[in-house]
């Protein structure tokens, strides 16, 4: 009946995880107290579970994300008091199949439940807005790609409680997580999540892809699009080609898990290496997935506030492509030492030294927008800069580790850690913070406070050199990672320094955390009702903040790069339109959220054999698919006169405003 | 199946020859010698190698970031040199609202890296090939062979020029190379120790080959660098780099046991234990390395002839020969 | 005062552009083709890895009976070929030949579904599982994936049947009949890979 499900699947035994399942208890309890009291179960359902508006979609992509960036940073600071523990005969404070857990979650959930949502968050929230559309091309089944990557969080956190997580790292190296090696529901859990939010992602893919080719605004030519439209193109691409891969590999592990196949057994003829290729055939493409919007980002920021045009556009766009194209053709270089000829592997070493052409060209791109320019220092330009310094240093130490050579001893050490941190951490997190802050009043109608915004950044850098310069060091010293302990005493220090520069990101975490709660309680002081607060140059910063459902009440005709830069130059940025036409909009659907929810059941079922509950998590995602196809009340018009008088309000303070300070409102104001 | 080199390394523990003008890299060399200096000074194991293969990738190392920086710190210098020099309140510097294209630089941006990546390449082409892990070291002595098999978790040590087997520990004489013979009786791991230089992986049914050479006496550190489960942390053993007369001595220490390593005392061994201690085997069954690398242990006839390859990235995976398996999988020889 | 009054002439015309969902719908349509074909390349590339991996049990030859996999073919060619009639129909404005054809085309199409799982029931029953090698483990992966795209594709045919009938063609309609006609065919060119690569080049 519940399959291998019982009572003693619950762990019991280990007060860590009970400890925290008190508090998530309480927490959650607390929470639904809290909206049953104040009754907002209506406005949640209504406004944001039901959604199909990008913004309200992009925003809970990102919401999810911070959330999953608390849980996956907590396994960061456990590894870390581990290791800065457990040397020379000490077993630490966690025993190896927790640690194992720990180390396993903390990949798994920084790269497919924080990093991910975060960067199609952020597309969500401002693609649209910079193409000029109302949104994008399919709105149900974006709704439907947020749940379903809601869905394969949802199961991640059960694992903490419900039974275990995969022990296999977060790639699930077989035959180590072939039902032989590891026969707990922990790589189960794993395979789920994973194609649960994979499917979802692949859907935000396609979806973005057509949205950018076929809805840009009128005069908006390809080579007139903003550069970070150009990364998330390329992105969806990355995506949309990489990510069958991944759902093929797990696919293909889980037949051997499930239906005792033989593809990357030890015996029967599988072939572990079989896997290895594949998953980073999809695995290379990803790290760029989440990177190359980040180039788009800081693009932005380096430009908006040197109060100059992003320097060489085309060079960068060409550098996008290439960097895109290029993502397929290095992925051997994750596995030099597996014995491929001295032919194979120098031809993809050379290859991955290639992708750094592009990526300094980036690099030299931003150096220049810099240059005789006017630099504001906000928190995103911080944000940039700190990334700047920081990528060039992981960019070197990545070609060195391209080198076969150096990495036959470099490989799966601690440096290796170290390198691919510095470029995760310096490139994707600084970017989507920088982010956070640079399009937070977009989102919300409201600045982020500068001050608790800087004290977090200076924490992240410090924090970072200080937690991975050390692994730099222990990797020459011949340290591996996912040590549970090591005897070797003149490593501790080191970790003990590491474990320290942890904590001093945690603070930044916690000022972020600050910075939000402060901002909020302070939104009266920092509203942005010009829509424009940082002096853009962008779409996006043409509307109101936040944007007005419908984003546009009269789509911008485009003829300029920089389009509403020239508007304002122009003094045209702001034009009073006589007539509104009525707006074509999606109306709003509970089939996703719905569908989010059976695929939890779904997996559920799956993860603990319990097949009758997955046939009706699955029998239930077909049926409601089917009815939504039979829906045919899926749009409606909004009436011009109430275009008309939104867009009147948000006029009368912008008139104000723009008789005070001229064409382009926020520039001086900010400098 | 690659024929082995017929030249061998020419290992001189001097200069190497990747790179024609010697000069550049002598002076490459020169540029990053604080770091040298700095990381020699931690007692860092990966660059105070006791070998020629350690010692050629410390070099290689040393050269490829001497070489990047040349790009990587004057960025650095620039960026945050312009984000001073032109910040907003210094109105004083040039402001060029408009300027944002310039061909020259543009040509620069991508010529500069085109041409370090394009030494690099050469480099990386030619110590690729140099420090493949396959290819015999060059010698006048006669080489030792060691076949390792990873275990959960421990390591397998086979000498079948001696007839004598150890756990966890291995030892061989200075200045002789050595050629490892390296599979997995269980999930991946990999081969490496530090101070001698390559690692590699070591994966069930397929034979992986590894060859290495000490200069200089001592007990090194060696290790499985890919994580393989719950015992992993303690998967250790010592490498012995010793005089001609310590390695006969310690193939006398070995010897001199009674253990012998036949097909109960491995089907014991390969159950998982951790922290295994140093143990040797006086004899060994003949044969016993081929028989893990096909599983057939039970005395049954494996189930195939080895597969022919692996037909991955277009090419044959190496000498790595696949051998498709018995019905004797893990489980059902640890009983 | 910078604003300026702009006459919304060209937005009467242009907010139109925006839900023309036909022509968007296809693209994407097309892109997820393009990335299913990822998946059957993916598992293609898995059957030519593993395509000696016998491990002592039977060989492709031992087991493909090639006469019976002409017939599945082709029943599935002549499914793509009444789909097309279905599709002249629906450009004709034919509704009950719509139906019809498509009715036609199920038949074939559960047909060939009902063929391959005996061919499968046969094959397990013989002790030539998918267990048994990792051959035959790819061989009733690709196989069965494809298999179950077919039986989507049928329980789609049964959804615009019912479709057709209730909202006779209009333009929702011929454009999920021209997803699904993209569907049938790119099953059809699938389904020509595996009996070349697979059976073809497994008895040859």
């Amino acid at each position: 009946m519940f399959g291998k499900l019982s009572l003693s699947s619950i762990p019991f035994d280990q007060p860590i995880v009970m400890v925290t399942l008190l508090m998530v208890a309480i927490g959650g309890a607390a929470l639904f107290g809290g909206i049953t009291y104040f009754r907002k179960w209506g406005y949640l359902w209504n406004e944001w579970f039901t959604t199909v508006d990008h913004k309200k979609i992009g925003i809970m992509y990102v919401i999810l994300a911070l959330v999953m960036l608390l849980r996956g940073f907590a396994d960061a600071i456990m590894m870390r008091g581990q290791q800065a523990l457990a040397a020379a005969g000490d077993q630490g404070y966690l025993p190896p199949h927790h640690f194992d857990q720990i180390f396993s979650a903390h990949g798994t959930i920084m790269i497919f439940f924080m990093a991910m949502p975060f960067i199609v968050g952020l597309m969500n929230l401002i693609v649209p807005l910079q193409i000029g559309a109302r949104d994008v091309a399919y709105p149900f089944l974006n709704s439907l790609s947020f749940w379903l990557t809601a869905s394969g969080v949802v199961l991640i956190m059960l694992s903490l409680f419900i039974g275990e997580f995969s022990t296999a790292g977060w790639l699930a190296y077989p035959p180590l997580s072939e039902l032989q090696f590891s026969p707990g529901v922990g790589v189960d859990y794993y395979i789920w999540a994973l194609q649960l939010s994979g499917l979802g992602t692949t859907l935000s893919g396609i979806n973005f892809i057509v949205t950018i080719l076929r809805m840009r605004t009128p005069g908006m030519t390809l080579m007139k699009m903003p550069v970070f439209s150009w990364t998330a193109l390329v992105t969806n691409v990355l995506i949309v080609a990489a990510f069958p891969i991944l759902t093929v590999t797990l696919a293909l592990l889980g037949a051997d898990r499930y239906l005792g196949m033989h593809f990357f057994t030890n015996d029967l003829g599988g072939n572990a290496m079989m896997y290895v290729n594949l998953i980073w055939i999809w695995g290379h493409p990803e790290v760029y997935i989440l990177m190359v919007p980040c180039f788009g980002v800081f693009s932005e920021i380096i430009s908006t506030f040197s109060g100059k045009p992003l320097f060489g556009y085309k060079s960068m766009v060409w550098a996008t492509v290439a960097i895109g194209v290029l993502s397929f053709l290095v992925w051997l270089h994750h596995f030099f030492t597996m014995g491929s000829g001295a032919n194979v592997n120098a031809f993809f070493g050379i290859a991955t030294m290639v992708i750094s052409i592009p990526t300094g060209v980036k690099v030299f791109n931003w150096l220049f927008t810099m240059y005789r320019g006017r630099i504001r220092f906000t928190v995103p330009v911080l944000w940039t800069i700190g990334f700047m310094v920081t990528f060039v240093i992981g960019g070197m130490t990545g070609v060195l580790l391209a080198v076969p050579g150096a990495d036959f001893v470099l490989h799966n050490s601690l440096f290796l850690i170290a390198h691919f941190h510095n470029m995760i951490i310096g490139g994707v997190v600084f970017g989507c913070l920088a982010a956070l802050n640079f399009w937070f009043p977009k989102a919300f109608g409201f600045k982020l406070e500068e001050r608790w915004g800087k004290w977090s950044f200076w924490c992240w850098l410090v924090g970072f050199y200080v937690a991975f310069f050390p692994l730099y060091a222990l990797g020459f010293m011949g340290a591996t990672r996912r040590m549970q302990h090591y005897d070797n005493p003149a490593w501790q220090p080191y970790f003990v320094v590491a474990f320290i520069g942890a904590a001093i990101i945690m603070a930044g975490i916690g000022f972020t955390v600050l910075q939000i709660a402060v901002s909020i309680r302070n939104r009266a002081a920092n509203r942005d009702l010009t829509g424009d607060p940082w002096g853009g140059r962008t779409l996006e910063w043409a509307t109101s903040s936040p944007a007005p459902f419908y984003n546009f009440a009269v789509l911008p005709e485009v003829s300029e790069l920089d389009q509403f830069w020239a508007d304002k130059e122009h003094k045209r940025a702001y034009p009073r339109h006589a007539h509104y036409a009525d707006i074509h909009m999606p109306r709003n659907t509970g089939v996703g959220v719905v569908m989010g929810g059976l695929a939890t059941v779904l997996g559920f079922g799956l993860i603990w054999h319990i097949w009758w509950l997955a046939i009706l998590g699955l029998a239930g995602m077909i049926g409601a698919f089917i009815a939504r196809s039979y829906d045919r009340d899926v749009d409606y018009y909004v009436p011009g006169a109430e275009v008309e008088k939104i867009e009147r309000e948000r006029l009368v303070p912008l008139s104000k405003l723009i008789d005070q300070v001229g064409a382009a409102p926020a520039e001086q104001k900010v400098a | 199946m690659r024929a082995p080199h017929p030249h061998g390394i020419p290992f001189k523990p001097s200069k190497e020859s990747f790179v024609s003008k010697r000069s550049v890299v002598s002076a490459l060399r020169w540029s990053c010698a604080g770091l040298a200096v700095f990381l020699a000074g931690c007692n860092m194991e990966v660059l105070s190698p006791k070998g020629d293969v350690g010692m050629h990738e410390k070099n290689l190392i040393l050269i490829a970031l001497g070489l990047m920086s040349v790009v990587v710190i004057p960025v650095i210098v620039l960026t945050l040199w312009f984000a001073w020099r032109y910040r907003a309140s210094n109105t004083k510097a040039t402001y060029a609202p408009k300027w944002s294209h310039s061909t020259k630089i543009e040509a620069a941006m991508w010529g500069i890296p085109c041409v370090i990546i394009a030494i690099l390449g050469v480099i990386t082409w030619r110590s690729t090939h140099q420090l493949d892990p396959y290819k015999p070291l060059v010698s006048d002595v006669k080489p030792v062979t060691i076949e390792a098999v990873a275990m959960d978790w421990k390591w397998l040590f086979i000498y079948p020029d001696y007839g004598v087997a150890s756990v966890n520990q291995i030892a061989f004489p200075v200045d002789t190379p050595v050629n490892f013979k390296i599979t997995s009786a269980t999930v991946m791991n990999a081969f490496f120790i530090p101070q001698l230089g390559s690692q590699i992986y070591a994966m069930a049914g397929m034979q992986t080959k590894l060859h290495l050479i000490a200069r200089e006496a001592g007990s090194y550190d060696g290790l499985s660098s890919n994580y393989s489960g719950a015992g992993f942390s303690d998967m250790r053993f010592k490498a012995i780099a010793t005089t001609e007369q310590g390695f006969q001595d310690w193939l006398a220490k070995a010897k001199a046991g009674a253990a012998t390593l036949d097909l109960p005392t491995y089907q014991a061994l390969e159950q998982p234990s951790e922290k295994v201690p140093v143990s040797y085997y006086a004899t060994v069954a003949p044969g016993l390395f081929e028989d893990i690398l096909h599983k057939d242990m039970d005395g049954k006839p494996a189930g195939d002839k080895p597969m022919e390859g692996m037909p991955m990235h277009g090419e044959p995976a190496h000498d790595g020969v696949a051998v498709a398996a018995s019905h004797n999988d893990h489980a059902q020889a640890a009983e | 005062m910078n604003t300026s009054v702009i006459t919304a002439g060209h937005d009467v015309a242009g907010h139109h552009e925006h839900h023309d969902d036909g022509s968007k719908t296809l693209l994407g349509f097309w892109i997820y083709l393009m990335s299913d074909c990822l998946i059957f390349s993916g598992l293609f590339a898995t059957f030519a890895v593993m395509a000696h991996a016998y491990a002592g049990g039977p060989t492709g030859k031992e087991i493909f009976d090639l006469k019976y996999v002409l017939g599945e073919t082709m029943l599935l060619l002549v499914s793509s070929f009444t789909f097309g009639m279905a599709m002249l129909n629906m450009h004709a404005g034919r509704r009950n030949k719509v139906l019809a054809w498509l009715a036609i085309t199920f038949l074939f199409g559960a047909a060939f579904v009902g063929m391959e799982i005996h061919e499968f029931a046969a094959l397990i029953h013989e002790g030539a599982g998918p267990d048994r090698s990792a051959f035959l483990s790819a061989y009733f992966t690709l196989v069965g994936t494809h298999g179950l795209h077919v039986t989507c594709g049928l329980i789609w045919i049964v959804v615009m049947l019912d479709m057709v009938r209730r909202h006779g063609l209009d333009a929702v309609v011929k454009r999920r009949l021209s997803c699904l006609s993209l569907f049938w065919h790119f099953l059809d060119v699938i389904w020509i890979c595996v009996f070349t690569f697979v059976y073809l080049h497994g008895v040859l």
